[in-house]
């Protein structure tokens, strides 16, 4: 069991909704990825339209907890008014708060962040981060009130997965025990065990399951491979070594010469 | 009057924020409207009285990761 902001959840693995062939293969991927959390996010809705109230009919039945995110969001003040809008609608504080400062790598503008952040926090909500890898970024979020990181593993939607280990597992070792949940750049359910053997706390992804030629099945791969990768965690992995060392013992070992 | 919704320019005849989303047939609890850049809850749009040139946001649950 995981708890997020005193909210106990099954499963470490958040499922964005975006991307997906269609709202059936969605809704049975959520299924089947065992996820208790998913993410949305607002956007105009068309003078007499009823795109909204599909979505919203469809992410309520899932029974699942809802992440509101303030994606595509430049500025502060645009990712402030977002997500008091989303608080508004969804009806919850939690929030995935983006700040974006590079139309080309999507890359956070930390500065931004920690600024809305801090409003944000004071505010009374329950701040889900999307910030880089850098420490004295996180530093500055945990002032700034997040009790909850996010740091990117590689660009949103590259699929590249872990492009700085050294960096991810730095992070891992400054906050102990602050929930550290990798979001952005995983492509393969391996980069999700990888980063689960590290220590991270959850993943979040989106792209790799929605847009994979089964989002079902890959749903249900990441799944495993999150699972997976938090029990070896647990578990205590072998630390790799430059020499052989036999598995089967030497000990009574026959000579025929 | 002229106003901004959601980007486009348009004429409408409704003095509140309330009586807009009516006069252009947006209806639904889950709706979120802002006014100039700053959120203006469901409940208080009745009372939001809307000027020439405002700049009115109004957006609902999408898809997203």
């Amino acid at each position: 069991m995981f708890e997020l902001f005193g909210t106990k959840l099954a499963s470490r693995l958040l499922l964005g909704t975006a991307q997906y062939p269609s709202p059936a293969v969605l809704a049975e991927a959520v299924k089947a990825s065992g996820t208790s959390v998913v993410t949305a996010s607002l956007r105009r809705e068309m003078a007499g339209g009823r795109g909204g109230e599909k979505f919203w009919s469809l992410v309520n039945s899932l029974g699942v907890r809802i992440l509101p995110n303030t994606a595509g969001c430049h500025s502060v003040r645009e990712a402030v008014t977002t997500a008091k809008m989303a608080r508004e609608v969804f009806g919850t504080p939690w929030i995935k708060l983006e700040v974006i400062g590079n139309h080309d790598t999507l890359q956070p503008d930390v500065f931004g962040l920690v600024e809305a952040a801090r409003i944000l926090c004071e505010d009374g909500f329950d701040v889900f981060p999307y910030t880089t890898d850098d420490l004295v970024v996180a530093e500055r979020l945990l002032g700034a009130g997040c009790k909850v990181l996010m740091p990117w593993c590689a660009p949103i939607g590259s699929a590249l997965g872990p492009v700085n280990i050294m960096a991810l597992r730095s992070m891992r070792g400054h906050f102990p025990d602050v929930p550290l949940i990798i979001d952005a750049g995983l492509g393969r359910p391996s980069h999700a065990a990888t980063v689960m053997e590290l220590g991270f706390d959850a993943v979040l992804l989106n792209t790799a399951v929605a847009k994979a030629a089964d989002p079902v099945g890959m749903a249900r791969a990441f799944s495993k491979a999150v699972d997976a990768g938090r029990e070896a965690y647990g578990s205590g992995l072998l630390e790799p070594r430059d020499v052989a060392v036999p598995s089967t013992p030497t000990i009574g070992r026959a000579v025929f010469s | 009057m002229k106003l901004i919704v959601n980007g486009e320019a348009l004429e409408a005849k409704a003095a509140t924020l309330d009586a807009l989303l009516k006069e252009l047939d947006y209806e639904g609890g889950w709706l979120a409207t802002a006014l100039n850049g700053d959120v203006v809850p469901a409940a208080k749009r009745p009372e939001f009285q809307l000027s020439e040139g405002d700049r009115i946001e109004i957006l609902s649950p999408m898809q997203g990761g």
